[in-house]
């Protein structure tokens, strides 16, 4: 199990230090801030639309990180090494999975609130749409992850990434937005959180074997 | 010579037993298809007029089929790539290849003709009408399909890695057309879906299911021809590389 | 860091003998890359304590040979047999090797020992791979040729019967070179095996094949 964790603080490690963790925060900043000039600074619009906005943002932000997850390891022989560890692939996928949620995707999270103040989102609507995004956030990864390691051996292959992953993301983002934009209205919305865990709970089964059987695919 | 079945050079070197059959079977195909298509455009445009759709039901007999093909022709990509992977045989990979852009335009039909269908009757050329919206992300899942296929230049690897796609990509259509009907339920009456299907009166039901049947052989077709293609171009590419 | 580690280097990391007794055993392999036939009827047996070199010219197959015997690429014909070894018992080092330029030496070597279930033994390991005095350095500032060494420390930090070295001379001093003939030979003294490709003759190697060569 050591083994399981060296590689997921590798893998924070190297974001951290590659500055990924702070691209994407800034990344969803950014995005925030270009919503007022396209929408209009109207308040109670832009509070209106703020949880969809939030997650077209997150998703991008998280979209534009992806290529980072095998990329690196594909070019410079790591993926190699990853086979011959003393752990099996689906694991040490699993692995990097962990360390890119906790380098990324959290840190995403934690400037949710400081992205929906600047949309006019009330601290009161706030639990919901994390709730939401925490139990849909670990599909996302897992599932932009197949689209990743299917393009691994593409050069520059970021594009073609985002094309994969995003029919997969549409069910994450039809019940990730819809449950959080019952935040607005003050509800617990449980059945659509259901259904998004149960997403994060598919992916995590499917996922890593997907994964691992296109990344075997890559160093032949 | 090689006899292990993954040798992909050994059966584009000599693909004979497959060409043969493909010769054989290349032009009753395309007459049965043209017939078809002939015959079935031909009682489609003979339908009495529709009480509330007038001349534009026409369509449908267009449209209905391309979105049977666009969801058929992907299921095809799904069985060849399954069917190549467990027998490790390359013609699966050829078919899967071969059917992907062709389901892509039936696809791409399938969409122009419901724009064009629901123009009348919404006053706009695009609702985000369920069954509408699920045809466009899964024009996307051919996009990438193909793309991947494009962007791999090491034919074996582009082969398994486009087949795992497939395969992923077919597992997620379904729960992307329940999550998109969820979602069109919830922000739109029931109602509006102007292209749900109505009970089908029989002068309606035979003409459709003709321009099924034709638009069902006109996939056969394309694809077949487009494996000849793909195997006479792969099978040159060997032949250049043994030149030198 | 003292002169008695710096002597004897492989008493320190190596075991004295593999668990399980190696050998490697290839029969008639074939490999096609792409649509092209890369060589075919590739036949050799190694017993333990025996290294096998791969010779040949730029193509000829070398990597995908060794890929091959690493489980990376598939094989189009032939079989490879390890007795009784387990799969997970091999050592592969490649062109890429596999080092992240963001980390430093030290940790480097701390992550590796993690990633490959064995304990930290940084300090005693860096004099040895003439990495000295280098513990915080980036790996980005090393040369090619202390970047080889640094990729070498995973063979003494997990003990495998098998290595596979592709061009492992590549880049590397007459220092470098002495310490890759000091670790094969601690290597192949336990009963350990060694597949190297090379464009040089290897000191160590006990059996060779020659791949493009007209048969």
């Amino acid at each position: 199990m050591s083994v399981f964790w060296a590689i997921c603080r590798q893998h924070m490690v190297l974001a951290w230090r590659g500055g990924h963790t702070t691209l994407a925060v800034a990344f969803l900043f950014i995005g925030v801030t270009l919503m007022p000039f396209g929408l209009g600074p109207e308040l109670a619009l832009l509070q209106a639309l703020a949880p969809g906005l939030l997650w077209v943002v997150l998703i991008m932000a998280l979209l534009t990180s992806l290529d980072r997850l095998f990329q690196a390891d594909y070019e410079d022989g790591s993926l190699d090494q990853m086979m011959l560890m003393p752990l099996p692939l689906e694991l040490v996928v699993l692995g990097k999975l962990l360390g890119h949620y906790m380098a990324l995707v959290l840190p995403l999270l934690l400037a949710v609130p400081l992205a929906g103040l600047l949309l006019n989102l009330a601290p009161a609507h706030l639990p919901m749409l994390l709730l939401a995004m925490l139990a849909g956030s670990p599909a996302l990864v897992l599932l932009g992850g197949i689209g990743a390691s299917l393009a691994v051996s593409v050069r520059r292959g970021g594009l073609l990434t985002v094309l994969l992953s995003l029919p997969f993301y549409v069910p994450v983002m039809i019940f990730g937005a819809g449950a959080s934009q019952q935040a607005l209205a003050g509800e617990i919305d449980e059945t659509r959180l259901a259904i998004l865990a149960l997403l994060s709970l598919a992916s995590l089964l499917a996922a890593p074997v997907a994964i691992a059987a296109a990344l075997r695919n890559a160093v032949r | 010579m090689l006899k292990a079945l993954e040798n992909i050079s050994a059966f584009y070197a000599n693909p004979t037993r497959f060409m043969k059959l493909a010769a054989r079977l290349h032009a009753p195909l395309w007459i049965l298809a043209s017939a078809l298509l002939a015959y079935g455009l031909f009682r489609a445009w003979h339908v009495p007029e529709d009480y509330q759709q007038g001349e534009t039901v026409k369509i449908m007999f267009v449209h209905v089929p391309a979105a049977w093909m666009a969801l058929f022709g992907y299921s095809f990509i799904f069985f060849a790539s399954v069917t190549a992977l467990i027998f490790r045989h390359p013609l699966g990979h050829v078919a899967a290849r071969a059917a992907a852009p062709v389901g892509a335009a039936f696809t791409l039909i399938a969409l122009v003709t419901g724009s064009l269908w629901g123009q009348p009757m919404w006053g706009t050329w695009w609702v985000w009408d369920a069954r509408l919206t699920s045809m466009l992300v899964l024009l996307f899942v051919y996009l990438g399909y193909i793309a991947i296929w494009q962007a791999i230049e090491e034919p074996t690897r582009a082969a398994r890695t486009a087949a795992l796609l497939a395969i992923v990509g077919f597992i997620n259509v379904p729960i992307v057309k329940f999550s998109v009907d969820w979602w069109n339920t919830l922000h739109q009456p029931a109602s509006v879906s102007r292209l749900a299907r109505p009970a089908l009166h029989a002068d309606f039901l035979y003409p459709l299911l003709i321009m099924g049947a034709a638009f069902l052989a006109l996939f056969l077709a394309l694809t077949l021809t487009r494996m000849q293609m793909e195997i006479l171009r792969q099978k040159l590419r060997v032949r250049r590389m043994s030149a030198n | 860091m003292t002169e008695n580690t710096m002597a004897k280097p492989q008493k320190f990391f190596l075991p004295n003998a593999y668990p399980e007794p190696a050998f490697l055993k290839l029969e008639s392999l074939a490999c096609s890359r792409g649509l092209r036939l890369l060589f075919e009827g590739v036949s050799q047996t190694l017993k333990a304590g025996e290294a096998l070199a791969l010779y040949g010219a730029n193509g000829s197959g070398k990597t995908s040979l060794l890929r091959q015997i690493a489980g990376f690429l598939p094989l189009a014909a032939g079989t490879i047999s390890f007795g009784d070894t387990p799969p997970n018992a091999v050592h592969f080092i490649g062109h890429a090797d596999g080092l992240k330029n963001a980390l430093s030496v030290g940790e480097t070597l701390a992550l590796d020992a993690a990633l490959w279930g064995a304990p930290d033994t940084t300090t005693d390991l860096l004099p040895l791979l003439g990495l000295q005095n280098r513990a915080w350095q980036k790996v980005a500032d090393l040369s090619a040729g202390q970047r080889r060494r640094l990729a070498l420390a995973k063979l003494c930090l997990a003990p495998r019967p098998l290595w596979l070295l592709d061009e492992p001379m590549t880049a590397l001093d007459t220092a470098g070179q002495e310490l890759i003939d000091t670790l094969a030979g601690a290597h192949l003294a336990a009963g350990g095996l060694i597949v190297a490709s090379s464009h040089m003759p290897l000191a160590f190697a006990t059996k060779e094949i020659v791949l493009g060569a007209p048969a």
